[in-house]
Order: C-alpha cells, then structure tokens, then sequence
C-alpha cells in the first residue's frame, strides 16, 4: 500500500437514477441525484458533508463505498481504482470502510444477540471464534461484556447507536462512513456518542466522512465540510474558515437558518421557496431561483465551477460573499468577482 | 413574562397510563399559565411528557384508558371536567393544535383546499362555497403562492413546508386563543424550519394568541419563546422567562441539556453529555427524577422531591435541593469546561 496524503479521492463523481413517469409509466426521467462531485478525504481528518434532504449526502457516500454502482466518474481508495471493480474485487476492501448509519432501530437484526451482530463481521471475513474480541469491542464503546447475550430490544437508542459503532469497528477499517449517526438521538446521549466518535478517532486513527444535516454537530466534529445542494458540492473547505466566512450564498443562508440556543437576535437570510426537484434541476447554477445574489443572464447561463477564494476554501459561485455577516442590501449588491473582464455584466450588479 | 389576558391556567396536571406492565406516569405535577400574546417553549427530550401534556389539555386522551387529574383552566373554565361535547365546542375552534408530521396529518385523497374547508364547516354554519373561500384565504394568509388553484392540489402535491403551512391555515380557521404547536418543525430542513419560525411569530402577532411551542430543540426554542417549561420524566425541572434560562439555567439538568448541545457558532472544547439514559417512567427514580444522572446529588435528592419553587425572589422556579449558592458557583464554572479558555 502507498502511503499517500489522501485516504480517498474523489473524482467527477455522477449518479442517475432512472425514474418512470407518466401514464402507464411510458416516461423516462433521470433523477440526478449527484452530479460532478470531486472531492478527497485525507488520512486521520473528519470529512463532514452536510445539507438540506434530498441533496445527495447519503447517495455520495453509497457511491463512495460502492454500495451503490457510479454513473460516471471516479472513485480511488487508499490509492486504487474501485469505480469498476466487482463485487468479488471489493469484498477485501469492504473490512477497511464500514458504515454507522442514522437509525439505530432499523439498523440492527432484531433476531440476532449483540454477540451476533458484532461478531458478523468476522464471521464473513472467515475469522472464527470471535468472542472475546467482541466483548472488547462492546467494552471499547461503553457498553459491558455481559451484554453479550443480549437482543437489541433491551438496549435503549443511544446504546444501540454504540452497537452499530462496535459492529464497524470491529474488522479495524481505515474508513468509517457516519451516515446521520446521531440524528435519532435525544440530545444528551448525542453528545456521548459524538465524544465516542472522537476517542476512537484518535485511539484508533480513524478517517471519518460524517454526514449529517445538522449544522451544530458538523461544526463540533469535522475538520473539512463540503455543504451540497442538489446534488453539487457548492462550497468545500476548512470547517474554520467556511463556517466564520462562508463564501456561497447558500452556504450562508443555511448557517444563518439556524436556530441557536443563546438569546439575542441576528440577521437572517430566509430563504424563499422549496429546493427544486432533482429530476428537472434549474439550469446553470443549481442554487440561481432561491439566490438572494442571482444576476440574470449569468448565473442562469454558465455554471459556476469551485474555485478557490480564501486558503483551504473553494466555493462555486459567480458572486461570492464579500464578508459574513452581511446586510440584505449588501447582500443584493454583489460585486461580481468576474465583473472586470465582463464588462456586459455592469449594469446587472448594480441593479 | 408577558403582560397579556391569561388564557390558560395548568394546575398539577397529572397522567397516568396503566397497562400489563404497570402504571405509566406519564405526567405529574405540572403547573404553568400562558397569557395572550406570550410563546411558552416545552423543552425536553423524548418521553418527558411534553407532548403527552398537550394531549391532556386538548382532551386528546382516552378518558377510559387514562387517569387524569389537576385542573386545566380555559378563561375560566375546566377543561378537564368539561362534558365531550362541550369539550369538541372549544377544541379546534379556540385552541388549535399543529403536529410535528405534515405527511401523517393530511389526508391523502383529499384536496388540501377541501380539508381546510372541512375544518371551517365543523365550527360554523357557513355553506360550502363559503368554507372554501375561506379555506383559500388562509392558504394565502401563511403564505402559499397561487392560494387558489394550489387549493385545489392533493397533499402529495405540495412540499413538507408547504403542508406545513397547510396545517397552520387550518388551525387558524376559527382564530383560536391557544396554538399549540408539538414539534412543528423537526421533520423539516434547516431553511424551511426557518420559514415556519417566522410564520408562526407572525401569525402569534397577527392573531394576538397564546403560543405553546413543544420541542427538544432548544435553538428553536431560543429564537421565539418568552417563557419556558423544562420537562424531564413527566416533571417540571424549571420554568421561567426564557432569557433568564438560556442566560442562567438553575437546574442541573437543563445545564446538561445546554452543555450537551453541538454549537453552530464555535467548536466548543468539550461536549459534556449527561451520562446514562432517562428512566422508564414505570418506575421513576423516588425523590428528584434526576437525581440518577445528576452530578451535584446530595442527602437529600434520593428520598425527598424537591417542590418547584424559585429558590431566592430574584430567581424564577426550579425543582432542585442545591443551595442557591451552589447553584451560582457551579452555574459559572460549567461555562469554562464547554468553552475551554477562550471563554
């Protein structure tokens, strides 16, 4: 194995799914649920990929790990081409990334003991007598080796999260995919979990990719976020400076959509209407119909590709935020980035 | 806490659910009021009774299967002895309820348009064209854009935002007194959670009513209550305007609430989780229900409950044995472990 800087790379990563419409179901759509993603995960660092339902964060993930087969694009992991290769090819890799997933109900084979379920892994990678290593596994993440025996049932939410995190634990991956992981939980036992990812990160020197909606929970674990939208990575960065300077518009609108827990009240950017549907996505620019900074005849006609606007933080956006935080009138009156070398662009930033 | 006409008075309100496995309790004790033009935020986390409380007082709970007690005064009248029919004359009409899923609380095979209307004809006499018309006007009212053919579309037609909207215009049909609002926003995204916010502030405004905000997000909670109830296994933990509890939080629970959340404005130095898990309300802990889980226990704690009652004049009510002393002291030092040094 090569011991290169990133665990994971990324590349023009594209998933459709086929979608039938009409009457009789003789309509044929796409439903572009992730569309020219590229992005890389370096060893030991949280990759935190965020945004609103439906934005492609989990599909990302499903292709990343190939659970689900690319449209088009690249995946490597730890230096090898996985994008094509089968099922068989796979399996041995499959030990070095696992997946925690959001709901901790769903997740766990009711049928089967806490010993079973942890110790499933090794029994597919033709590893016997497993046991003790499953107790200290189920030590290792708070829980106790007499649970051994137990049925998920009798574990309340927050200890089956611990279950599913001992399970991905168990084969010693290089990659642990959190998908929503503590999205079900109440808010204190979230808290435990998070302080539980992260121990073990650094005991276990651990990549994570941490999806999740949550804002908060992004900002307290992840080094590096991407914020999606319709399928597209619009910004992607150091968690620090997106989340203190946040260069896209809707990047913004969503870290100022949320509700915080100290009293004193703030500027907002409310976003109107819905996100489009991802069957007949807007043209250009995904984000142009909600964008409080939208200049017709640009954003709606070339689409904006990340490029880099501070050290560490690139962005996809023709009219990027100046600062943060910013006024509304400010805001409307972007200065295009690009105005210099198109001058037909004048009149339209300062209208 | 706000200055206008009280319209509900809660008095030691208490549920009790038996089943084959023992009394369920459900709710004990809870005392609050909420005036005209006040929000009241329920925080707490799942199962401590904050939604089962508003079941209570809208007369949602089988009367045959539940055990009810306290007093829950509606501008002078209670609720709880109130006979069904007299009770359906209020409920819907002058309290209003929103639920937390917009997907479960349409009808699928109806116009949304028709099922606003149905909410119109259940409280009046008006015809049907009139209902509709009405039905339209609210849609309008909370912000759906063409109100008058969206109508006319089914539930699947519309976003969870929009139904959303929906279900705040038929809860506005009669201009109630009281909205009660059980987790409005938790099945939406982030920027539509922010819209739906916004409605509800300005529809409290507009309507002049009393808002009872239940959730366990305590950001949701920060952004629009004037007063809040802090719930945990069926009790009242703390209660007062909502300033003094994001400010200076009495009760070592909310503490662990507060100290357990994530922050969107920093990357806090430590989280500090509440250990274990909250208790089966089978058989709640005697004494104080967090006493279990409470890092500050004392003597006291396991045996006796401690009364909700403010601990010094300046202070609003909590139900907690510390000291007030202590509680300051110990109030100060939680800040500098969750925010590290910079604090």
């Amino acid at each position: 194995m090569n011991a290169t800087e990133n665990l994971v790379e990324v590349e023009h990563l594209t998933k459709r799914f086929q979608v039938k419409q009409g009457v009789f179901a003789r309509g044929k759509s796409e439903v572009h649920a992730v569309e020219d993603v590229s992005f890389t995960v370096r060893r030991g660092e949280t990759l935190g990929i965020v945004g609103e339902s439906g934005c492609g964060k989990s599909t990302t993930a499903r292709l990343m790990t190939r659970l689900l087969d690319l449209t088009s694009g690249t995946v490597r992991f730890d230096g090898r081409d996985i994008s094509k290769i089968s099922q068989r090819q796979l399996r041995p890799l499959r030990r070095e990334m696992q997946m925690i997933f959001q709901d901790p109900y769903s997740s766990l084979n009711p049928r089967k003991t806490v010993g079973q379920i942890v110790g499933a892994p090794f029994a597919i990678h033709g590893q016997k007598k497993a046991k003790t290593r499953v107790q200290e596994l189920l030590e290792t993440v708070g829980l106790s080796p007499e649970h051994y025996n137990r049925y998920p049932h009798e574990f309340s939410g927050g200890q089956r999260q611990r279950i599913g995190v001992a399970r991905a634990l168990a084969l010693s991956p290089k990659l642990i995919v959190c998908d929503e992981p503590v999205s079900a939980l109440d808010v204190s036992i979230q808290a435990q979990i998070l302080n539980l990812l992260r121990n073990l990160q650094s005991d276990f020197n651990l990549t994570y990719v941490f999806i999740s909606h949550d804002l908060s929970v992004i900002r307290q674990i992840a080094d590096r976020i991407a914020v999606m939208y319709l399928g597209r990575i619009v910004e992607i960065g150091d968690s620090e400076s997106i989340y203190e300077h946040p260069k896209h518009p809707y990047t913004a609108a969503l870290l100022s959509a949320v509700p915080r827990a100290s009293t004193g009240h703030r500027a907002r950017i409310v976003l109107g209407g819905d996100v489009p549907s991802p069957i007949y996505p807007p043209a250009a620019c995904v984000f142009h119909p909600r964008c409080p900074r939208f200049h017709e005849g640009h954003c709606d006609v070339e689409t904006p590709q990340l490029r880099e606007l501070a050290p560490g933080q690139e962005a996809a956006c023709h009219y990027p935020l100046e600062k943060w935080p910013m006024t509304d009138d400010e805001l409307r009156q972007a200065e295009g980035a690009l105005r210099a070398d198109r001058p037909h662009l004048e009149g339209a930033a300062h209208e | 806490m706000s200055e206008g006409e009280k319209l509900l008075d809660v008095r030691g309100l208490t549920v009790r659910f038996p089943t084959s496995d023992g009394v369920v309790q459900a709710v004990s004790d809870v005392t609050f009021s909420l005036s005209r033009g006040e929000t009241l935020g329920v925080v707490g986390e799942s199962g401590s009774g904050k939604s089962v409380s508003n079941l209570a007082i809208m007369g949602l709970l089988n009367r045959q299967r539940t055990m009810i007690a306290g007093e829950v005064e509606f501008l002078g009248r209670d609720l709880l002895t109130l006979p069904p029919n007299e009770l359906r004359k209020i409920r819907g009409k002058d309290i209003a309820m929103v639920f937390q899923d917009p997907f479960a609380c349409l009808h699928p095979m109806y116009r949304v348009g028709a099922q606003i209307a149905e909410a119109v004809s259940a409280h009046s006499h008006d015809g049907k064209d009139k209902a509709w018309e009405r039905a339209v006007e609210l849609l309008d009212h909370v912000g759906i854009p063409n109100a008058k053919s969206r109508a006319r579309d089914y539930p699947h037609q519309f976003s969870g935002g929009m139904r959303q909207r929906a279900m705040i215009a038929m809860a506005l049909v009669h201009n109630p007194s009281i909205l009660i609002c059980d987790e409005p926003t938790t099945a939406l995204d982030v920027t539509v959670q922010a819209q739906i916010i916004e409605l509800i502030e300005a529809v409290k405004q507009e309507f002049n009513i009393g808002v009872i905000l239940v959730t366990h997000d305590l950001g949701v909670i920060a952004e629009v209550a004037d007063s809040v109830m802090v719930m945990y296994a069926g009790r009242v933990m703390e209660y007062g305007p909502a300033a003094q509890i994001f400010d200076q939080p009495q009760h070592p629970y909310a503490w662990g609430l507060l100290d357990s959340m994530p922050s969107v404005e920093r990357r806090l130095a430590a989280l500090v989780p509440i250990e274990g898990s909250p208790p089966s309300l089978l058989a709640p802990p005697s004494g104080c229900p967090f006493h279990p889980r409470c890092r500050y226990r004392f003597e006291p704690c396991p045996t006796e409950r401690p009364p909700l009652v403010a601990p010094v004049p300046e202070a609003h009510p909590d139900a907690c044995h510390l000291p007030w002393d202590d509680k300051v002291k110990y109030g100060s030092e939680r800040s500098i472990t969750r925010l590290g040094d910079a604090a």
